[in-house]
C-alpha cells in the first residue's frame, strides 16, 4: 500500500520556527587559566604530561593518553610555526566576505598542540608551511580573555 | 534468550551534582570516570571500550557533543559509543555497557554518563521548547511541566490519591540525601513545606519538582573473568530491559506507564524475578518529579496499580522499611543532570549492594531494581543489579 | 567506596560569576532556523483546521479512527485507509493549570491545557489544546468541551485556528 499523494503544491504545508536558545559556555579549570594568563599578561600556558611525554596546548586538567591529572601548567612561546592554511571566502553563515580572510593552524613552540587563527601582515602568495610566525597581542584594554585577545598571528 | 556471558560492575564514581560547576563537560566526565577507575585500581589502558551516556545536544549547547566529550570520557583512540533516549539514558548507557561485555566483544567497558544543564540562558526549559511536534504542539507554546501536570492528575483522580501522600516522597527524598556526598538539594522539609510551595502547573508545585543541574557519574564493566582478577565483590548486572511507546501521548493511557512495565518485565526475566515485591530489596525508581516515582513503582511491579502512595505513607518505602525506594535521596534531593542522573541510581546501587553506602546503606540488600524514563514521556529502561 | 568518599569533585559556580564583567565565558546563540514541512497527513489536519474542521485517519485492521492523523498506523504497522472527519467536541482526559509561560516565567493569568479525548475519533484518542470561557475551579476529568474557532479570514491551517475549547453547555 502507498500513502496519498499531495499534487498541489499550495496544499503542502508548512511551519516556520527556530531552535534558538541563548548560552554562555564557561571556559572549565584547564581553560579559564589559559584565558586569564593569555589576557592579564599576554602568555601562553601548557600543561605537559612527563609520563607520555605530550604537551598539551590549550592546556587540559588531565592526559587524555594516560588518564593522569595534569596540574602542572608551564609557558610557552607565543609562536610557532604553520602546520597548514588556508583563504575563506565566506562567513559562517556562508555569505560572501568583503575581502577573503587567511586562516592557518599554527603549531605552538614547545607543545603538541596549537591554535586556529587568522595570519596577518603577509598575504596568501606568500604563506608557506612551517613559515615560523608570532602571535600580535591586541590592546590590553581590548581584551576580554578569549582567542580574539590575539589579532592575529605575523611571520616572525 | 541465551545470554553469552555474565556482566559485572567492579568500579563507580561521581561528582557533586549543582545548579552550574565550573567545570567543562569534559572535565565532568574526566573526574568521574578517574574516580571510577582509581575505585577499582584500574588504568586506563586497560579499559577496552567507552559508552558516553549524555541526553539533550541543546543543554550543554553543543551539537553531536559526544564528540566533545570523548576525551575527557577515556575514549579517544577506542570504541566509542552514545546511546540516547532523553532521560531514560542514565540507565540505559548501563545497558550499552552490557551489551559490550555479554556479547563477547569486549573483556572492559567504561560508562560515563554527563550533563550540563547551565549553559543554556535563561534556563534550561528554552531548550525543551524544541521537544513538541512543530505542527501539532509547539503552536500552543507549550512549558514542558505541562506534560507531567496533565499525567500527574490523571493519576491522582484515576485513584483518588491526596496530595499528601505524594508529598512523602519529597520529605522522604530530600532527607535521605542528607547522607550523599553529591547532594545537590538536600534538606529536612515537611509534608506541609511541600502543600505549601508555590503552584507551577498545577497540581505539580515547586518542592515536587527535581532541580536542573551539572554532573557527571561513570561504572567500570567488565566480564567475570576480569572481575575476579579485580575484587571479590563484583556486582552483577542480572537483569536488562527497555521499552518505548508511542510519541503520540495524547493517544495513549497516562495513568500506567506501559513502557515501564514492558521494560521490566524484559529485565525481570533475564534476572529470573518472577514476585518484585518479595525479590527486590531496595529500587531506584526515577524521581523528576514526586508523583513519578509512585508512578513507577507500580510500572515496576512493585507496587500494585494505584498502591505505591498508600505504601509511601505507611513508611514502607523508607530506608528502613520493607522496600526502600530511592535510598539515595534520588534525583529530588541528589539533582537532576539528566543522564548522569540515572547513571547515580546505578552507582547507587552498586554501593549499596556491596555494602559501601555508609548512612545510606540498606540492611541485607541483595537486589536492586534502577530505572529511568524520559523522552516525550515514553521510554522505560531498567537494569537488575545483584550481589 | 562512597562512604569513604568526603569530598566529590566540582567546582560550584554562582549565577554572579558565570555574569561578571570580567569572567572567562564565552556566548553564543545558534542561528538555527527552520521550515517544518507538515508532510501528507498533517498537511490535510491543517487543511482541514482552515475549513474548520478536526480530521483523522482511519486504519481498517485495528479500526481505530485517530488524530492527529497519521500515513501509517503506527499499531499495525500499514498505511491508514482512509479520511475522517471527526467532531469538534469532545472530553476533557486530563487537564491542568500552568503559572509558567514556555521560558518558565511566572504569570499571573493562569494558562488552562487539556488532553480532549475528541467525538467522532476512536476511544482514548485525544489532542492537546488550551481551554477558555472556563474558571480553573471548574474544570474536571470527564467535562464536555467545544471548539471555539477563529473567523474564517483569520484560519491559515494551524493548531492554533481553534482559538480553544469552553464549556459545552448542556441543553
Amino acid at each position: 500500500m502507498s500513502f496519498d499523494k499531495i499534487t498541489n503544491p499550495l496544499k503542502l504545508r508548512h511551519l516556520v520556527g527556530d531552535m534558538e536558545c541563548d548560552y554562555i559556555y564557561t571556559a572549565g579549570i584547564a581553560g579559564e587559566k589559559f584565558f586569564i594568563a593569555l589576557r592579564d599578561e599576554e602568555k601562553f600556558l601548557a600543561t605537559p604530561c612527563k609520563k607520555c611525554d605530550i604537551t598539551y596546548l590549550p592546556p587540559r586538567m588531565y592526559c587524555e593518553q594516560c588518564f593522569s591529572s595534569l596540574e602542572e601548567y608551564v609557558e610557552v612561546p607565543t609562536g610557532g610555526v604553520v602546520d597548514t592554511f588556508t583563504l575563506t571566502y565566506e562567513d559562517r553563515d556562508g555569505e560572501p566576505l568583503d575581502k577573503p580572510v587567511l586562516v592557518g593552524f599554527i603549531r605552538i613552540e614547545n607543545t603538541d598542540g596549537g591554535i586556529i587563527h587568522q595570519l596577518g601582515e603577509v598575504d596568501f602568495d606568500s604563506v608557506k608551511l612551517g613559515m615560523p610566525v608570532v602571535a600580535v597581542f591586541k590592546d590590553k584594554s581590548q581584551r576580554s580573555g578569549g582567542l580574539t585577545d590575539i589579532e592575529y598571528f605575523k611571520p616572525k | 534468550m541465551t545470554i553469552k556471558r555474565r556482566v559485572a560492575v567492579i568500579g563507580a564514581g561521581i561528582t557533586s551534582f549543582r545548579r552550574r560547576l565550573k567545570e567543562t563537560g569534559k572535565e565532568l566526565s574526566y573526574h568521574a570516570a578517574k574516580m571510577a577507575l582509581d575505585s577499582a585500581e584500574m588504568n586506563l589502558s586497560e579499559i577496552e571500550s567507552v559508552v558516553m551516556g549524555t541526553a539533550p545536544d541543546a543543554f550543554d549547547g553543543i551539537h553531536m557533543k559526544s564528540e566533545n566529550l570523548l576525551d575527557g570520557a577515556g575514549g579517544t583512540g577506542r570504541p566509542y559509543t552514545r546511546p540516547f533516549v532523553g532521560g531514560g539514558t542514565g540507565v540505559f548507557s548501563p545497558i550499552a555497557g552490557w551489551w559490550h561485555v555479554a556479547s563477547g566483544l569486549f573483556d572492559t567497558c567504561l560508562v560515563v554518563a554527563e550533563e550540563k544543564m547551565s549553559p543554556v540562558q535563561p534556563h534550561p526549559q528554552t531548550a525543551f521548547r524544541t521537544i513538541w511536534d512543530p505542527i501539532t504542539t509547539r503552536p500552543l507554546n507549550p512549558n514542558l511541566v505541562w506534560i507531567f501536570a496533565l499525567e500527574m492528575n490523571r493519576y491522582m483522580k484515576t485513584y483518588n490519591i491526596p496530595k499528601e501522600h505524594i508529598a512523602e516522597v519529597a520529605v522522604k527524598n530530600k532527607g535521605n540525601a542528607l547522607d550523599h556526598p553529591s547532594a545537590q538539594l538536600a534538606a529536612k522539609i515537611t509534608v506541609d513545606d511541600v502543600l505549601n510551595s508555590e503552584t507551577m502547573v498545577w497540581p505539580v508545585q515547586r518542592l515536587d519538582i527535581s532541580p536542573p543541574s551539572d554532573g557527571a557519574a561513570a561504572l567500570i564493566l567488565c566480564s567475570e573473568e576480569v572481575a575476579r582478577k579485580y575484587t571479590d565483590a563484583p556486582v552483577w548486572i542480572d537483569g536488562v530491559g527497555w521499552s518505548l511507546d508511542s510519541s503520540y501521548w495524547t493517544n495513549r493511557d497516562l495513568v500506567f506507564p506501559q513502557y515501564v512495565a514492558e521494560a521490566a518485565k524484559m529485565a525481570y526475566k533475564m534476572a529470573k524475578i518472577d514476585d518484585p515485591p518479595k525479590q527486590v530489596s531496595f529500587a531506584e525508581p526515577y524521581d523528576p518529579f514526586t508523583y513519578k516515582e509512585l508512578h513507577h513503582m507500580e510500572g515496576l511491579l512493585l507496587a500494585k496499580k494505584g498502591e505505591a502512595p498508600k505504601m509511601t505513607a505507611e513508611g514502607i518505602t523508607q530506608r528502613d522499611g520493607k522496600l526502600p525506594i530511592c535510598p539515595s535521596g534520588g534525583l529530588l534531593g541528589v539533582g537532576n543532570p539528566i543522564a548522569a542522573a540515572g547513571l547515580m541510581k546505578c552507582c547507587e546501587a552498586f554501593w549499596q549492594l556491596r555494602n559501601e553506602a555508609g548512612k545510606r546503606q540498606v540492611d541485607g540488600a541483595e537486589t536492586g531494581v534502577c530505572q529511568a524514563w524520559g523522552d516525550l514521556m515514553q521510554v522505560g529502561t531498567v537494569t537488575v543489579f545483584r550481589r | 567506596m562512597s562512604d569513604k568518599m568526603k569530598e566529590v569533585p566540582g567546582v560550584y559556580l554562582r549565577d554572579s560569576e558565570l555574569k561578571a564583567p570580567d569572567a572567562i565565558v564565552f556566548k553564543s546563540r545558534p542561528n538555527a532556523k527552520y521550515v517544518w514541512t507538515a508532510g501528507i497527513a498533517y498537511s490535510g489536519y491543517l487543511e482541514a483546521f482552515k475549513n474548520g474542521k478536526i480530521i483523522g485517519r482511519r486504519c481498517r485492521e485495528c479500526e481505530r479512527i485517530i488524530v492527529p492523523p497519521r500515513m501509517f498506523c503506527e499499531q499495525c504497522f500499514r498505511s491508514t485507509d482512509e479520511w475522517v472527519y471527526v467532531k469538534d467536541t469532545g472530553t476533557i482526559n486530563t487537564f491542568s493549570i500552568s503559572y509558567l509561560d514556555a521560558d518558565a516565567n511566572r504569570i499571573e493569568e493562569p494558562i488552562l491545557v487539556a488532553v480532549i479525548d475528541l467525538d467522532g475519533a476512536s476511544e482514548g484518542i485525544g489532542i492537546l489544546h488550551i481551554v477558555g470561557n472556563c474558571a480553573p475551579d471548574d474544570l474536571h476529568i470527564g467535562m464536555k468541551l467545544r471548539a471555539v474557532w477563529k473567523p474564517e479570514n483569520e484560519r491559515i491551517g494551524c493548531v492554533t485556528d481553534i482559538k480553544f475549547f469552553e464549556p459545552l453547555k448542556e441543553d
